[in-house]
């Protein structure tokens, strides 16, 4: 039984979107001269293929289903009005290609490969002695980046933690780009009455501290609804598609505290781009406003959207780590970096020193906002008329 | 007095690309006598301002380096100074003044603040004295009410009085070598007058040397003493003003002589040069103006030529007067461009006005306060009335900010006018919806300035130039779209191929050529041209004004040429209407206003064009 969460329609989009683009270079067009200028690039082209790996792995994590419950004969066991009982837990496709790792969980934290606990433990020996030793892992050297406090894999919690950071990446952003083009290109090109509306609004939102809007609204919308870890069987039964997921939630506030900047900056380019002598050109034509905000205007806005895309993608893979930390950001019970770090904080206080799971966690995101950088930048680059033939 | 004030040893100001080595300044010699003024002149990409940037020795790097040569400075050489040798220089004993007054001023800081800086970093003054030292440059050159001037901020002066700022700040020190690069370009021309007459002035009494950096040749004609002509890096020729404008020996810069617009030639084509200059990565082996060259011989691409003496005091760069090249077989000529400049064909000009502008007004509201209400207006076009008449070309000169831009996108509506008719073809326009204006969208188009900034760069010239043609010829289809797009880009001098390109692909005059190209697809019977010709370089404007004019004669347009440059104006207007603080000043036929101006205004604007005296004329070098 298929279980989508409203964060999961995110990740669709997302790949919507890369397949529409990967349609479109193969179309004739300037898509395809970018596309053939990005090939080029040797950095590029890693970049891309360490985000497309990380794109798969989340992916992988949003399409789910629960399973029926089979009693000790093997069958599915039956409710008394006759359908299926289901599990309470619905399992991803990466939860069951990894099920060798996710399941075999030690008693608590031990280092990366190691074939025994980190924690000395009171053992008793054959002899009847009790002695102090370092116990053996039930599963030695299965761990390649060490366990958690409760004995639980780093490297699927991380993996885990791909997910929601791709989706607080690309959700905030794609709530994000249609708000701010779309207020930041009417009040720049109608001005008047239309621009002082807009230039309230977005004075009026920034001028409030982010945090506070997102506490705020938070506790309104995500303090009840999917918090993350298991399905809780009283409330989701039956719920094929949950609405009310904190994830979701945290992306949509995110992206309203976080437009305004993008909006001023297209606000400001398109006031400039409305007096150049193409736009004139084009009003001399006749051209409708739309038409002349479609052709020359959104365009023309690209690089600041992708530079913005790319840069606000890295900054909230980082935001949410801050957020989880001050406790506002994704349910504690949700695989993330930034709870990653939130934990790692305790650990790095601890005598000796248990680090991989900040550095698990560092690994991870570095690998996901550095490739993104860069990538962004070769894009713009293509993308832009004016350098690809220097 | 032995010692030059300035003397250049071949120079070489190279800059590293991703194409190679741009060889920007590439041997360049030459030297300035106290006292005189030296003018480097050519076309844009040939090296001048590099060269001036090198004698400052502020070449951009790390990309830029000078690969050889030596500058002398009253003898003493600067290129190995350390950097805070040449800091002691820069300002002190060499200055420079830039184009851009509106630029080169710090605005956080008062202009009298930015001028007393310089004087104490050189002079080791206290700031009283050092305030004295500005207030007393500040009289020198001119400023009113020095005393108070002092403490204003740059934004508060007119484009004139921070020009005049600059070179009170550049003179502060009183250095013995003054660069002027375009000084007087941005300025108006009333105003570029009265610039190009102080620096003289300055220039007798502090004894200084001055090298002009212009492409303005009537400029070099009045005020230099010496006068180079550099092409692709090199010096082309370079002797005595009087001498060069005389007696042009190389072929570059009696086409350059040909090409400026001016009275005397009208009903005449304007000279040419085919081509544009070589990029500086990439030049011919041999002469670099081989392949552009009229009187191009077979040896001339591959040998270079030797800059040599070959009149007294005249340094010429061409083989046309080498005799021991000229005996050899290799001076077989392979160019042989006639010696003289076609006629424009004659204008069959209907006297039928075509459009009748009566009282426009165009008002910007100036709004304040928190509640932006109304506080005043700004009378941009004040009650203008002008004609056009069919196959005729009106020319409204002013200078900046007297609302001639204004006046021109209020005529073609793209501006609402407040009050007054627009009668084009017998209709009032001036109050007419968007939808009523298509019909004539398609019969009035504009042309503007700056060929970089009128095409979208993301848009490839095909569908800018079709964009016009969708909206306002909806019934063509694709095929005749595209027809119709090769053969605005054939009529305008570009291969019809070139439509799938990129506008950052073509240069300059090209780019005003796809502009003339976007507003010919639509079959226009009149076209603005605002400033249209301003920003090119003379010989590329002399083949777009070249251009302009045949299209007229071939389909009867008429123009309004919206300019502040006279020159052109002379050369191509049919008749004249001098605007002034958005009123219409003086209006007549070309003829009338020029020989018999009216208006003081008009008087002052005519008196302060740097004009050649009548009669001049030049030969292409060579035999025929």
């Amino acid at each position: 039984m298929p279980v989508i969460f409203a964060t999961d329609l995110i990740v669709y989009i997302l790949f919507a979107g890369a397949f529409y683009f990967m349609l479109a270079v193969r179309k004739e067009g300037m898509l395809k001269e970018a596309w053939k200028d990005v090939k080029k690039r040797r950095l590029a082209m890693v970049c891309l293929s360490v985000l497309a790996a990380y794109s798969i792995v989340a992916l992988a994590d949003s399409i789910r289903w629960r399973d029926p419950i089979r009693n000790e004969s093997g069958r599915p066991a039956l409710s008394p009005s006759g359908g299926y009982i289901y599990s309470a837990e619905a399992l991803s496709i990466l939860d069951r290609a990894l099920s060798r790792i996710r399941l075999e969980n030690e008693k608590t934290y031990s280092a990366p490969l190691s074939s025994h606990l980190y924690v000395k433990e009171s053992i008793e020996l054959p002899d009847g002695r009790v002695a102090r030793e370092y116990p053996p892992l039930r599963y030695p050297g299965a761990h390649i980046l060490g366990t958690d406090k409760v004995g639980n894999d780093i490297l699927y919690i991380a993996l885990k933690g791909v997910r929601t950071g791709m989706v607080i990446g690309a959700g905030t952003t794609i709530v994000i780009i249609p708000f701010a083009i779309f207020f930041g290109v009417i009040a720049g090109y109608y001005g008047g009455l239309i621009d002082d509306i807009v230039q309230y609004l977005y004075t009026t939102l920034a001028s409030i501290p982010g945090v506070l809007l997102i506490v705020a609204f938070m506790l309104l919308f995500g303090s009840s609804g999917y918090q993350g870890g298991l399905i809780r069987q009283s409330d989701l039964v039956l719920q094929a598609f949950v609405p009310n997921d904190r994830l979701f939630w945290l992306c949509l506030i995110l992206g309203v505290t976080s437009w305004t900047d993008l909006c001023r900056l297209i606000r400001g380019e398109t006031l400039k781009l409305r007096e150049l002598e193409y736009v004139q050109a084009s009003r001399a034509f006749g051209v409708s406003r739309r038409g002349i905000i479609y052709r020359h205007i959104v365009p023309n806005l690209m690089h600041l959207i992708l530079i913005t895309f790319v840069l606000q993608f890295s900054g909230l893979v980082l935001a949410e780590a801050i957020l989880s930390y001050i406790g506002i950001g994704v349910g504690p019970q949700m695989w993330s970096w930034g709870n990653m770090i939130n934990t790692a904080r305790l650990e790095l206080s601890m005598e000796p020193v248990v680090w991989w799971n900040l550095l698990a966690s560092f690994v991870f995101m570095f690998g996901l906002v550095l490739p993104a950088n860069i990538f962004g930048d070769a894009v713009r680059d293509a993308l832009d008329p004016r350098l690809r033939f220097k | 007095m032995d010692i030059p004030v300035l003397e250049v040893k071949d120079l070489k100001t190279y800059f590293r690309t991703q194409r190679g080595i741009a060889k920007a300044v590439d041997g360049v010699s030459f030297s300035i006598p106290e006292g005189s003024t030296f003018a480097l002149v050519g076309e844009s990409g040939c090296g001048k301002s590099l060269t001036a940037l090198s004698i400052i020795q502020l070449v951009p790097g790390p990309s830029g380096f000078q690969a050889g040569g030596e500058i002398l400075l009253k003898g003493r050489p600067i290129t190995r100074l350390t950097e805070h040798g040449k800091r002691e220089i820069r300002g002190n004993k060499v200055s420079m003044i830039f184009q851009e007054p509106m630029t080169s001023l710090n605005p956080v800081f008062t202009v009298g603040y930015q001028t007393a800086e310089t004087i104490r970093l050189h002079r080791k003054k206290s700031a009283a004295e050092a305030r004295a030292a500005a207030i007393e440059m500040f009289g020198k050159v001119g400023l009113p009410e020095p005393q108070a001037l002092f403490d204003e901020y740059p934004h508060r002066l007119s484009g004139g009085m921070r020009q005049r700022v600059m070179i009170a700040m550049a003179l502060a020190c009183k250095p013995d070598l003054l660069i002027a690069d375009e000084p007087t370009t941005a300025l108006d021309v009333t105003i570029q007058d009265q610039i190009i007459r102080l620096i003289k002035e300055l220039k007798d009494s502090m004894k200084m040397a001055v090298l002009l950096i212009t492409h303005n040749l009537a400029l070099v004609y009045r005020n230099a003493e010496n006068v180079c002509v550099m092409y692709a890096g090199k010096v082309a020729e370079m002797t005595s003003t009087d001498e060069l404008f005389r007696n042009p020996m190389h072929p570059y810069t009696v086409k350059l002589l040909r090409s400026m617009p001016g009275y005397e030639k009208r009903g005449l084509m304007l000279d040419t040069i085919p081509g544009s200059v070589p990029p500086a990565t990439n030049y011919p082996v041999g002469c670099r103006f081989a392949g552009r060259c009229p009187r191009e011989m077979a040896g001339c691409a591959t040998i270079k030529p030797a800059l040599a003496e070959r009149a007294a005091g005249h340094f010429v760069s061409c083989h046309l007067h080498d005799s021991s090249f000229m005996s050899k077989p290799c001076s077989k000529p392979i160019m042989c461009e006639p010696d003289k400049v076609p006629p424009a064909p004659a204008l069959n000009a209907i006297k039928k006005p075509l459009l009748d502008v009566r009282n426009l007004k165009t008002y910007y509201t100036v709004r304040k306060g928190l509640f932006k209400r109304v506080k005043g207006y700004v009378r941009a076009v004040d009650g203008i009335d002008l004609s056009v008449r069919k196959g005729m070309t009106l020319a409204l000169v002013g200078e900046s900010g007297c609302g001639k831009t204004t006046a021109g996108k209020s005529i073609i509506r793209l501006i609402r006018p407040d009050s007054g008719e627009i009668v084009f073809n017998g209709e009032n326009i001036a109050s007419l919806g968007e939808r009523a204006l298509r019909p004539m969208r398609s019969r009035a188009q504009i042309i503007f300035q700056d060929p970089y900034s009128s095409l979208n760069p993301r848009m490839m010239i095909k569908d800018a130039i079709e964009e016009g043609l969708k909206t306002l010829k909806p019934d063509l289809d694709r095929a005749a779209r595209l027809d119709k797009t090769a053969r605005v880009l054939e009529r305008v001098g570009l291969a019809p191929e070139m439509m799938h390109r990129y506008p950052h692909e073509f240069s300059g005059g090209q780019r005003q050529r796809i502009g003339i190209a976007r507003a010919l697809a639509v079959d226009p019977e009149f076209i603005i041209c605002d400033e249209a010709v301003s920003a090119l370089d003379v010989s590329v404007q002399a083949q777009i004004l070249n251009l302009l004019k045949s299209i007229q004669r071939e389909s009867g347009i008429s123009y309004l040429f919206i300019t502040h440059d006279l020159a052109v104006v002379e050369y191509i207007a049919d008749e004249i209407a001098v605007m002034y603080m958005g009123k219409i000043v003086e209006r007549g036929t070309t003829d009338a206003v020029f020989s018999n101006p009216v208006h003081n205004y008009t008087k002052k604007l005519l008196s302060a064009i740097p004009t050649l005296p009548p009669g001049m004329s030049w030969k292409l070098p060579g035999k025929m």
